[in-house]
C-alpha cells in the first residue's frame, strides 16, 4: 500500500510511429485526450437532443420532425449519454487518465495496454449506442432509467432494436470502465512517487480514487440488470416481466418483478451520481485553492468526507423509488440516510467557502467556473433535501421540480467543474493558453443562461407540470403562463447551447495561435505543473522522477518569498524572506 | 501503518529535512497485478451477490418453484453436479500443485499440472453443458420457471468467468514457452491460482443455492428481508 520504487517500471513502451503515438497509443496523456474528444463529441450529440426536446416544449407542435415517439427517444438518449457516456467518461477516462500519473509522479498507468484497450472498448460502446439511431424503430424511448415492463414492450419507441443496442452498449461500457478503473486504482495505490503519501495526494486524486472504487462496485448492478432484461427480451424469461397483456395479447411472461429492476438500477444509479460528483469535488477543491492562493480549508475533513460520501452513497438508492411502492419503514430508512449524506456534503461546501474567505482571489476563467459551481451545487443540494423527504417527494415526484433539481446538482454543477478543469489544465495539455475574454463570455452566458433554464423549472414543478410529457393538452390545473415560461426556458436553452460554440472556437483559435503557456501559469503546487517539458513528453519526468516533500496546498506560506511552494521542493530550496515566520508556520 | 493512522496524518506539518519517514520507508512490493486481481474479485463478488439477491427476491413470487426438495425434482439428488464439482476441484488442485512445483523451480512439471488444470476446466464446461441438456430433457427449459431460468443464467455467468480465466492462462502459458524466469511464472501463476480457487468457491455457493429446497430458499430470502 505504500509508495514504491515505481515508475521506472512503466517506461517500456516507447512509441515509434504515428500510429503507435497517436492512434494505438499506450501513453496515458494521449488516451486521456482520445477519451475527452470522444466524450465531448457524444456530449454535443446529447446537447442537440436536449435542444430538440426544448423546441417541442417551448413551441408545441410547431416542428413536424418531432413527434411523441421521437421526443421520448430524445429524452432517453440525452439522459443516458450525459450521465454515462459524457460525465463518467470525461471525468474518469479523460481527467483521471491525464492527471493520475502526473499528479502522483508516475511515468504512466501501471497497465498501459489495458488502458489503451479501455479507450477502444469505450469507443465501441459509443458506436453501438449511436448506431441505434439508424436501426428500424430508432433508439429506445424508455427513459434513461429503462424501467421494465414498458422498456421492452411494443408501444415504447425502439422496443425491438433500440433497447437491445442500449443494453449491449452499456455492457460494453462497463467492460471498458472496469479495465480503466482497475488501472486508476492500482496506479494510485502502487505507482506513487517517493514521498507521495496518501495524505499528500491532491484532492483531485482522492476524488477520482474513491469514485473509481465506487464504480467498480456499482456498475456490476447495471450489468446484472442489463443481462437479465436482455434475457427477458430475447429468450422470454420472466425476471422482471410480470404477467401482462400487451396490445390485446396475453404474453408468456409470468410473475416477474419490475420493482426488482428498479432496486438494481438505482443501486447503480445513486452511486453513479457520486461517481460523477466526487472527481468534480476534488477538482474544484484544487482549483479553488490554487486561484485563491490559499491552502484548502480542512484537508483531512475533505478526504474523510469523500470517503464517507462514497460509503453512504451505497445505502440511499431507494430514495429514487418513494412512489414505486415500498414498505413505509424503508422510506423512513432511506430518507434518513439521504439526510445523513447531506452532512459530509455540506461540510465540503463550507470548506470551499472558507477556502475563499480572505483568500487572494484571482478571478481567472477556471476560478469563475469553480465559484459558479458552488452556487449551482448549493441550489441543487438544497432542492435535494426537499426531494429526499418522503412526504415532500410524493407531490413533487415526476414533475419539473425533479428535472430542475438533478440538472442543477448533477448536470450543470459537474459541467461547470469540467469547464473549470478544461480552462485550468488546457495550458498543460496543449502548451497554449485559452483566450481569457472568450472564456469570460462563455462563463457568464453559460451560468446566467443555465440558471434561466433550470431555476424556473422548480416553479413549473411546484405548479405540477409533469416531466417526460410530449404535450400538456387538457391539463386545466396548469395555468397558461406556464407555457410562456416554457417558451422562455427554450430560448435560454438554445442560447446556452449556441454559446458552447464559443468554447469550441476558443479551443481551435488557441490551439493555432494562442498565447504560449508558461510551465506553471497559475502558480500551482501540484506535480503536473513541475514537469521538465510543457506539455509533458512520453514518460513525463525525463531521467529523474520527482520526489515529494510536502502536501499539495502550501500557498502563501508566511516567510516564503513566493506565494506557492511546489510539492517537489524541499525546505532547503525554498527562498525565504522571513526565516522566523517560515519556521513558525511549521515548515 | 494502518489505514486509520494514515488517514489521520497531518500533511501540512513539514518533516525535518532528511527525516521524512515516507522517504525512508522501504519500497513496498511492486505488484500491481495482485492489487488489480483483488479489486477485480471484489467486482466479481458484487456481480454474483447481486444475481443471488435478485434470485432470493424473485423466489418470493408465487411462480417460483425450487429445483430440489421433492423426489420428482431434478436436483433432489444432484449426482451429476457432485461429479462436476469434483472435476472443478481437481482443476483447482492441479493449479495449486502447478504453483507449488513452479516455486520449486520445476517448470516442466508445473506446466504439466497447469495443462491438466485447463483440461479439467474444459471437462467441467462440457459436464455443465451436459447438465443443461439433461435439465432441458427433463422439462425444465430456460423459461419453464424462474428457478430454472436462474440455474441456466448463474451457471452460464460462472462459466463465462471460468472462460476468462482460461484466456488469461493462455498469457501465462506463453511465459512457459518463452522459458521466462521462474519468478515471473510464479507471479502470474499465483494470481491465476487465486482466481481458480475463488471461482471454485463461487461454484460451491451457487451449487448449494441452486439445489436448495423451497424451505431453505424461503429462509434465506427471509434473512435478507424479502
Amino acid at each position: 500500500m505504500t509508495q514504491t520504487a515505481i515508475a521506472e517500471h512503466a517506461d517500456e513502451h516507447h512509441p515509434t510511429s504515428f500510429v503507435s503515438k497517436y492512434i494505438w497509443s499506450q501513453d496515458h496523456k494521449v488516451i486521456a485526450i482520445q477519451y475527452s474528444i470522444t466524450a465531448i463529441f457524444v456530449g454535443l450529440v446529447a446537447l442537440v437532443l436536449s435542444g430538440l426536446m426544448r423546441l417541442q416544449l417551448g413551441f408545441p407542435d410547431q416542428f413536424s420532425f418531432i413527434n411523441p415517439e421521437s421526443y421520448l427517444q430524445f429524452v432517453t438518449m440525452h439522459g443516458m449519454i450525459m450521465v454515462v457516456y459524457l460525465l463518467t467518461a470525461l471525468l474518469l477516462g479523460g481527467f483521471g487518465n491525464y492527471l493520475i500519473p502526473l499528479m502522483i509522479g508516475a511515468r504512466d498507468m501501471v497497465f498501459p495496454l489495458l488502458n489503451m484497450l479501455s479507450y477502444w472498448t469505450y469507443l465501441l460502446s459509443v458506436i453501438v449506442l449511436l448506431a441505434s439511431f439508424f436501426v428500424p424503430g430508432g433508439p429506445t424511448g424508455a427513459g434513461w432509467t429503462l424501467y421494465p415492463p414498458q422498456a421492452i414492450l411494443p408501444g415504447t419507441p425502439g422496443a425491438d432494436w433500440g433497447i437491445l443496442l442500449m443494453l449491449i452498449s452499456l455492457g460494453i461500457f462497463i467492460v471498458a470502465f472496469t479495465m480503466g478503473g482497475l488501472n486508476y486504482v492500482c496506479t494510485i495505490l502502487q505507482a506513487r512517487t517517493k514521498g507521495m503519501t496518501l495524505m499528500r495526494m491532491p484532492l483531485t486524486i482522492w476524488g477520482i480514487f474513491v469514485a473509481t472504487i465506487m464504480g467498480l462496485l456499482a456498475f456490476p448492478a447495471l450489468l446484472v440488470s442489463a443481462i437479465m432484461m436482455m434475457m427477458d427480451k430475447v429468450v422470454g424469461t420472466s425476471f422482471f416481466m410480470p404477467a401482462i397483456i400487451s396490445m390485446g395479447e396475453t404474453l408468456d411472461h409470468t410473475g416477474g418483478s419490475p420493482i426488482l429492476f428498479q432496486h438494481l438500477f438505482w443501486f447503480f444509479g445513486h452511486p453513479e451520481v457520486y461517481i460523477v460528483a466526487l472527481p468534480a469535488f476534488g477538482i474544484v477543491s484544487d482549483i479553488l485553492a490554487t486561484h485563491a492562493r490559499k491552502n484548502i480549508f480542512g484537508y483531512r475533513m475533505m478526504v474523510w468526507a469523500i470517503v464517507v460520501i462514497g460509503l453512504l452513497s451505497f445505502v440511499v438508492w431507494a430514495h429514487h423509488m418513494y412512489v414505486s411502492g415500498m414498505n413505509p419503514y424503508f422510506g423512513f430508512f432511506f430518507a434518513t440516510t439521504t439526510l445523513i449524506i447531506a452532512v459530509p456534503t455540506a461540510l465540503k461546501v463550507y470548506n470551499w467557502i472558507l477556502t475563499l474567505w480572505k483568500g487572494n482571489i484571482h478571478l481567472t476563467v477556471p476560478m469563475l467556473f469553480a465559484i459558479g459551481f458552488i452556487f449551482t451545487f448549493i441550489h441543487g443540494g438544497l432542492s435535494g433535501l426537499f426531494l429526499g423527504n418522503v412526504v415532500i417527494d410524493l407531490p413533487l415526484s415526476d414533475t419539473y421540480f425533479v428535472v430542475g433539481h438533478f440538472h442543477m446538482v448533477m448536470g450543470l454543477s459537474p459541467i461547470l467543474v469540467l469547464y473549470a478543469a478544461l480552462y485550468h489544465w488546457f495550458p498543460k495539455v496543449t502548451g497554449r493558453m485559452l483566450h481569457t475574454g472568450l472564456g469570460k463570455i462563455h462563463f457568464w452566458t453559460t451560468l446566467v443562461g443555465a440558471y434561466s433554464v433550470f431555476l424556473p423549472m422548480h416553479y413549473l414543478g411546484i405548479l405540477g407540470v409533469p416531466r417526460r410529457y410530449f404535450g400538456m393538452a387538457g391539463t386545466d390545473y396548469i395555468p397558461e403562463s406556464a407555457q410562456l415560461l416554457n417558451a422562455n426556458i427554450t430560448v435560454a436553452a438554445i442560447i446556452v447551447a449556441v454559446v458552447q460554440l464559443v468554447f469550441i472556437v476558443n479551443v481551435i483559435i488557441s490551439l493555432r495561435s494562442g498565447e504560449k503557456a508558461p510551465a506553471n501559469p497559475w502558480g500551482a503546487t501540484t506535480l503536473e505543473w513541475q514537469t521538465p517539458d510543457n506539455p509533458p513528453k512520453h514518460g513525463n519526468w525525463g531521467p529523474e522522477a520527482p520526489v515529494v516533500y510536502r502536501w499539495a496546498y502550501d500557498f502563501s506560506v508566511p516567510g516564503a518569498k513566493d506565494d506557492f511552494i511546489p510539492q517537489n521542493v524541499p525546505n532547503s530550496a525554498v527562498e525565504v524572506t522571513d526565516a522566523a515566520a517560515f519556521a513558525e508556520a511549521g515548515k | 501503518m494502518s489505514i486509520f493512522s494514515k488517514l489521520t496524518e497531518k500533511p501540512w506539518l513539514a518533516q525535518p529535512e532528511g527525516m521524512d519517514p515516507s522517504l525512508l520507508q522501504p519500497a513496498a512490493t511492486y505488484w500491481p497485478a495482485r492489487t488489480a486481481l483483488r479489486f477485480f474479485l471484489a467486482t466479481v463478488t458484487v456481480i454474483f451477490l447481486l444475481f443471488i439477491m435478485t434470485m432470493l427476491g424473485r423466489s418470493q413470487m408465487g411462480d417460483f418453484h425450487a429445483l430440489a426438495g421433492e423426489p420428482w425434482l431434478p436436483f433432489d439428488r444432484p449426482v451429476q453436479l457432485w461429479w462436476n464439482t469434483g472435476i472443478l476441484l481437481l482443476s483447482s488442485l492441479a493449479m495449486q500443485v502447478g504453483l507449488w512445483l513452479a516455486r520449486k523451480d520445476q517448470l516442466q512439471a508445473s506446466l504439466l499440472a497447469v495443462m491438466l488444470a485447463v483440461l479439467f476446466v474444459l471437462g467441467f464446461m462440457l459436464a455443465q453443458w451436459y447438465v443443461w441438456q439433461q435439465l432441458a430433457l427433463a422439462g425444465f427449459g430456460l423459461t419453464t420457471n424462474p428457478a430454472s431460468s436462474y440455474f441456466y443464467l448463474l451457471t452460464a455467468v460462472h462459466l463465462a468467468h471460468l472462460f476468462g480465466g482460461v484466456v488469461a492462462l493462455g498469457g501465462l502459458l506463453q511465459r512457459y514457452w518463452r522459458r521466462q524466469s521462474s519468478d515471473k511464472v510464479v507471479a502470474s501463476l499465483a494470481l491465476c491460482t487465486t482466481y481458480w480457487h475463488y471461482l471454485f468457491g463461487i461454484w460451491l455457493v451457487l451449487f448449494a443455492l441452486l439445489t436448495s429446497s423451497a424451505g431453505t430458499i424461503d429462509s434465506l430470502a427471509a434473512l435478507c428481508g424479502f
